[in-house]
């Protein structure tokens, strides 16, 4: 069961009370991208086996959308924070350093 | 290789069983093969057993980083039917059952086939017009399913309880040549065919690289050095974006976990599949007398093999409804495993951006079902290097021409 932090209700709250979104961070394509843009916006998904950032809608609680970091080997989650972001904040990045010295942000497509 | 039959029983029971031969070779392995399969499931040992078989390709290597049928194979629920809505899945879904009917003499190996009937219950009124639209799009592609009625249903398994706290079981699609197999000799009778063809099944030989040059395949480095390959096919279920990401390219796949769960043994209680789309859950009684139960995926990305516990909780509760006398059962274990989800919720049986490369991957929730018809799709592919009329709906251009196979309203839940 996983824990999430609601970063507008400030609240630790289980699993249930939330519903997974998908990847976070993806640019939206619109008239005039190409095909093969839309294909990886609608499609392509980084699904890696590490540190995800997602989408996650507190469905039980405020109903707002907002974004997490979270390992998908460890489940272990780096913290959560607004969706109104292009990139995660320094903060999560400094969290997931801590534990891994090695990874680095790179821009999803 | 030594044929199993009851002759041979006799004969080993005369020699304390000094004469059982190993049931597959565990060789040196060669510096290059014709094909390199990732992955020794049962995927991509039917694979590569068709390879053999139907396209006389034998110089084969299957790499596995675990042990052989330890992912997927070894973890799903063994239900097997073909009543799908698309005409590209009934095609190959209904291969795949048709092949399962005399894989058993096939393989020369007892896989337990059981075609006792899958039953999916209707319980809202979606549910009802949509399984009896299944039901004559199956009579179109030549499967054969019915829509029943309450009475047949509970006729068929008498401890439904049709009149259910939330959902009344309304009618039933129903297929009778369906049912259940063992999983684990689905991969141990391929294995050991393909052992017997000369090829090479290669276990704790993990893939960290693919090996390529100029947009071609060269080959892939292991754990235990590098093996060089004419033609590569990745068949790794929810491993298949981190093999993609080695060969550079993107999958549109996404990993989650689904759990199953079985019971302490009873004494048989139902002898059909009974799967609950609306209320997540389905369940089967094992030749052990175990019940054998599955449900929900998890809605979030996750590589762990466990799964939530809420999910289970949700799992059991509705199969309480469905059947109040498990109400007391104690369950035994439970186990998750990864699978890839695609948009659509259909497989991708591709070529890849890579020239020589091929992927079998993306049959998320219902992978176990179709083994033998994936396996003989890939094989035709990889050994033509063009899909064949059964794979080529299926390939990885569908997301960018819109050409979906849209299963994920039609199977439901338990996919």
């Amino acid at each position: 069961m996983l824990l999430l932090n609601c970063p507008y209700c400030k609240l630790s709250c289980e699993e249930t009370e939330f519903q997974a979104g998908g990847q976070a961070h993806l640019k939206r394509q619109s008239v005039g991208s190409s095909d093969q843009e839309f294909e990886s916006y609608l499609f392509a998904r980084k699904n890696p086996k590490g540190v995800h950032f997602e989408r996650w809608q507190h469905v039980n609680g405020c109903g707002k959308w907002f974004h997490i970091a979270r390992s998908t080997v460890t489940l272990e989650i780096f913290g959560s924070y607004s969706a109104q972001t292009l990139s995660p904040p320094k903060q999560i990045r400094v969290n997931i350093n801590k534990k891994l010295p090695e990874w680095r942000w790179e821009n999803s497509k | 290789m030594k044929r199993y039959s009851s002759f041979a029983i006799v004969r080993e029971a005369f020699r304390n069983h000094s004469g059982w031969k190993k049931a597959w070779e565990s060789p040196i392995p060669k510096r290059k093969y014709d094909v390199v399969i990732v992955g020794a499931g049962g995927h991509g040992l039917a694979t590569a057993y068709y390879l053999g078989k139907n396209h006389g390709i034998t110089n084969v290597a299957v790499l596995e980083k675990g042990w052989l049928g330890g992912g997927n194979t070894g973890r799903n629920t063994t239900i097997i039917r073909s009543n799908y809505l698309q005409d590209p899945s009934a095609a190959i879904y209904e291969k795949s059952r048709s092949l399962y009917e005399n894989l058993s003499q096939d393989l020369n190996y007892n896989l337990m086939f059981s075609p006792r009937g899958v039953m999916m219950l209707a319980q809202t009124e979606h549910e009802v017009r949509g399984y009896k639209r299944t039901a004559m799009a199956n009579a179109l592609q030549g499967v054969s399913t019915e829509y029943i009625n309450p009475e047949k249903v509970k006729d068929l398994c008498p401890i439904i309880n049709l009149s259910g706290p939330r959902y009344p079981v309304l009618g039933a699609l129903w297929q009778a040549r369906g049912g259940t197999a063992r999983h684990d000799a689905v991969a141990w009778g391929y294995a050991r065919k393909c052992s017997d063809m000369g090829m090479h099944i290669l276990q704790q030989k993990e893939v960290t690289s693919i090996i390529s040059k100029n947009g071609k395949i060269g080959g892939v480095t292991t754990t235990d050095g590098d093996i060089l390959c004419d033609k590569l096919c990745i068949v790794v279920a929810g491993h298949s974006g981190a093999l993609a990401e080695m060969g550079g390219f993107r999958l549109p796949l996404e990993s989650v976990a689904l759990q199953a769960l079985v019971s302490e043994p009873i004494k048989p209680v139902m002898d059909v599949v009974v799967m609950a789309n609306t209320v997540h859950g389905y369940m089967s009684q094992s030749d052990k007398g175990e019940m054998v139960i599955g449900g929900g995926a998890d809605g979030y990305n996750n590589y762990t093999q466990r799964g939530s516990f809420h999910h289970i909780e949700e799992t059991v509760r509705s199969l309480v409804e469905t059947f109040p006398m498990i109400s007391r059962l104690k369950m035994l274990r439970q186990w998750g495993g990864i699978v890839d989800m695609t948009g659509d919720r259909s497989p991708i049986i591709s070529k890849t951006p890579l020239e020589n490369c091929f992927i079998n991957c993306g049959w998320g929730t219902g992978g176990f079902k179709a083994i033998p018809g994936s396996g003989w799709a890939t094989a035709e592919m990889v050994a033509t290097g063009e899909a064949g009329p059964l794979a080529s709906p299926f390939s990885l251009n569908r997301f960018k021409e819109g050409r979906f196979i849209d299963e994920s309203v039609a199977a439901g839940v338990a996919h």
